[in-house]
């Protein structure tokens, strides 16, 4: 945004960088719980196998981590 | 909301949504608590962007034009994002299912070259001439009354609109988790007016672009995991191309194709002519819509400098064109890819049939098996899921086109990517009330509270009147969703003002801006008279459905020809009148055209700079990639 403030880069980054955190943290809890799918996983749900929470969770954390550095208030970045 | 045409909507897709809630419905998907605190972190991030803003948004250049300083890129991604309303994304994703990428032009064609013809060349005159709003430059250019027929039907629309796109998103979350109407509709429209309220048209954008980059991360995963399990762009199409024949009646090869099947109304899918789809979607109702429509509009003129204004809807139309990925593609990848719980190709159906399929929550048997039983006659259902479906048996329900898209986050979203998923579709929804509101807001208290009611407030008291019109227009809103609720009929009828309006808007503006000749009296009987035309064609068709043949020009034609062949007849009516009652009174002298009218106005001269920074060379490159698709795609 432009002129003073937090831009507005910023609070994306922060919000993609706690859903990637909660998310990947989850896909890991799963990945390393083995009885997890065999009870507790929602039916139905694909392609488990891909263990998206984990890949889709560090993509979003890392680009939410790249904004948070990038855009933090009273960078010039902004 | 579509702005693009709600067409799908205008043409009844969601119009029977009310009939699903009298009875009850299995939630397609049940939310954990990760689920939860993913749409819950949401909410609570927009709300404090508001509180953020509301020291930002004291005088009312900065609360009803975000102080005029938004950057190209957010000025940009907010004009795609206000567009793209959740149902709009539910919407467009049942007509790939039901039409394939034939539902792209709504992308394309339909959006493409209106949004490089404002920004190049509509832009500089809006810019110029510091209107505060659309109708605000029709009353620079015509005069007061045109302004306020302007602004009195887009205030209506904007909150009736409003009101019904609530609505049917409270019933959307109702069918996929289960939800209540009256909770969805109080939580969702409470948050809107308190970021908007607060933060006004800064907040708004501020948020847009949040929920623009929440509705990527959310629905982006749905096309990826299903190309995965497809087997690719390839497989796909193997697996339409093998079973849609059969299934649908239609060839599956016309899938694929934009403009192949379309030199007939007979040969595609959709009922329609390229000639429909070139000039009454890609000229009448696209230009309409992205050149005139201040719900878009006004994130453009909220930028920083001219050059930022022309850039906006440029670099929105590389967003735009790649809209498609995240919205058609899953309808094409659910044709194929969804299943019934005992494994068999799932089959969506019109929601006509699933409301006439509505089980009792009573009896536990279907409400009325002969209208059932009809419905799915017409449809391609096999036999046996037929007599499934009229026994009620376990598994048998039915799930409409629009429900493709939850259908495939279901799919493919475990938790935590479903909370993201929903809160995808969430901010979708927020991200297109917060432009109905906003844009409301401005056009209600520069248009017809200021010229109309009190022209000689100070600038604290035009705030805060915009604060509350906010309030009120939300409060409006939910009023209308309630009104839907209890009167399904209107439903239609508020879905199709958009449609209404339009032409007639986009015919007085253009005229006005390259036409010197054109006159006050001409812009406010061509406006008022095309509305009226628009409206009959519109009613005539409702009355008599066999007036469709005539508006589109051929038996074969289906709803959606109607929607680009009305805006057409709308558009060449409210030319004539313009062109014959402008060449029967006096114009304008061409001194006081200044800033209004090409060949009027001396355009500001622009600083030079580097070729990665000029707005025509991006807009070639928008062209050339348009272009490419359309050749690909053809």
């Amino acid at each position: 945004m432009h002129g003073s403030g937090i831009p507005i880069w910023f609070f994306i980054g922060v919000l993609l960088l706690a859903y990637g955190s909660m998310i990947f943290g989850y896909g890991i809890y799963e990945w390393v719980d083995v009885a997890y799918y065999g009870g507790q996983y929602p039916a139905g749900v694909q392609l488990t196998t891909l263990h998206t929470p984990v890949w889709w969770g560090g993509v979003l954390a890392l680009l939410g981590l790249f904004y948070v550095v990038k855009f933090r208030p009273g960078q010039a970045g902004k | 909301m579509y702005g693009l045409v709600p067409a799908s909507h205008a043409a009844g897709s969601f119009g029977s949504l009310p009939a699903m809630l009298a009875f009850s419905t299995e939630p397609l998907a049940h939310l954990r608590p990760l689920d939860i605190a993913v749409i819950a972190m949401y909410f609570v991030m927009v709300i404090w962007i508001g509180f953020y803003l509301k020291g930002r948004s004291n005088t009312s250049e900065e609360f009803f034009m975000a102080g005029r300083e938004m950057t190209a890129w957010i000025a940009g991604l907010s004009f795609v994002s206000a567009n793209l309303g959740s149902l709009e994304l539910m919407g467009w994703a049942g007509s790939a299912y039901q039409y394939g990428i034939l539902a792209t032009h709504w992308y394309w064609v339909g959006a493409i070259p209106a949004m490089l013809f404002l920004g190049l060349v509509m832009m500089p005159f809006y810019y110029v001439c510091k209107t505060h709003s659309v109708p605000g430059y029709l009353d620079l250019r015509y005069g007061g009354s045109a302004r306020s027929v302007a602004a009195i039907s887009f205030a209506t629309e904007m909150i009736l609109m409003s009101g019904v796109n609530m609505f049917a998103m409270a019933v959307v979350m109702k069918v996929v988790l289960g939800w209540d109407i009256t909770f969805s509709i109080f939580v969702s429209s409470i948050a809107v007016a308190i970021y908007v309220g607060l933060g006004g048209l800064r907040s708004a954008i501020f948020n847009e672009v949040l929920q623009f980059v929440l509705i990527w991360g959310g629905a982006l995963l749905v096309p990826i995991l299903g190309l995965v399990q497809a087997g690719g762009v390839a497989g796909l199409k193997r697996q339409i191309m093998a079973n849609m024949q059969s299934v649908t009646g239609v060839h599956g090869d016309s899938y694929f194709h934009l403009w192949r099947d379309t030199g007939t109304f007979a040969a595609n899918p959709m009922g329609v002519h390229w000639t429909g789809i070139v000039f009454g979607l890609g000229f009448v109702i696209s230009f309409g819509y992205w050149t005139t429509d201040f719900l878009v509009v006004q994130r453009v003129l909220a930028a920083h400098n001219l050059r930022a204004a022309r850039m906006a809807p440029i670099i929105g139309s590389f967003f735009k064109m790649a809209v498609p990925f995240i919205v058609i593609l899953p309808g094409l990848l659910g044709l194929v890819l969804l299943q019934n719980p005992d494994g068999s190709r799932r089959q969506l159906v019109g929601e006509d049939v699933v409301a006439a399929c509505t089980v009792s929550s009573a009896s536990g048997q279907v409400a009325d098996p002969g209208a059932c039983s009809a419905a799915m006659a017409k449809t391609t259902l096999p036999a046996a899921y037929q007599q499934k479906v009229l026994s009620a048996a376990p598994d048998s329900e039915l799930h409409s086109y629009n429900q493709a898209l939850p259908l495939m986050m279901v799919r493919y979203l475990g938790p935590g990517l479903l909370g993201l998923g929903i809160t995808a579709l969430i901010a979708g929804f927020m991200s297109g009330m917060a432009g109905n509101v906003s844009a409301f807001s401005t056009v209600w208290t520069y248009d017809i509270y200021k010229p109309l009611i009190n022209k000689k407030g100070s600038d604290s008291h035009y705030v805060l009147v915009g604060r509350l019109s906010i309030l009120i227009g939300v409060a409006v809103s939910i009023g209308a969703a309630y009104l839907v609720m209890h009167a399904h009929g209107i439903m239609d009828y508020v879905q199709a003002l958009f449609s209404i309006f339009v032409a007639p808007l986009l015919a007085t503006i253009l005229f006005g801006m390259f036409w010197k000749r054109a006159t006050g009296l001409a812009g406010f009987l061509g406006l008022l008279t095309g509305i009226v035309f628009s409206a009959g064609l519109f009613m005539w068709v409702k009355l008599v459905p066999s007036a469709l043949a005539s508006v589109a020009l051929s038996p074969d034609a289906k709803p959606m020809a109607e929607n680009v062949f009305r805006a057409l007849w709308a558009f060449i009516f409210t030319a004539i009148v313009l062109i014959v009652v402008s060449l029967l009174t006096k114009p304008r002298p061409v001194a006081e055209l200044e800033g209004l009218v090409y060949g009027a106005t001396k355009l500001p001269t622009e600083e030079p700079v580097p070729f990665y920074k000029n707005e025509y060379m991006w807009a070639i490159l928008v062209v050339v990639i348009f272009a490419a698709l359309n050749i690909i795609f053809w």
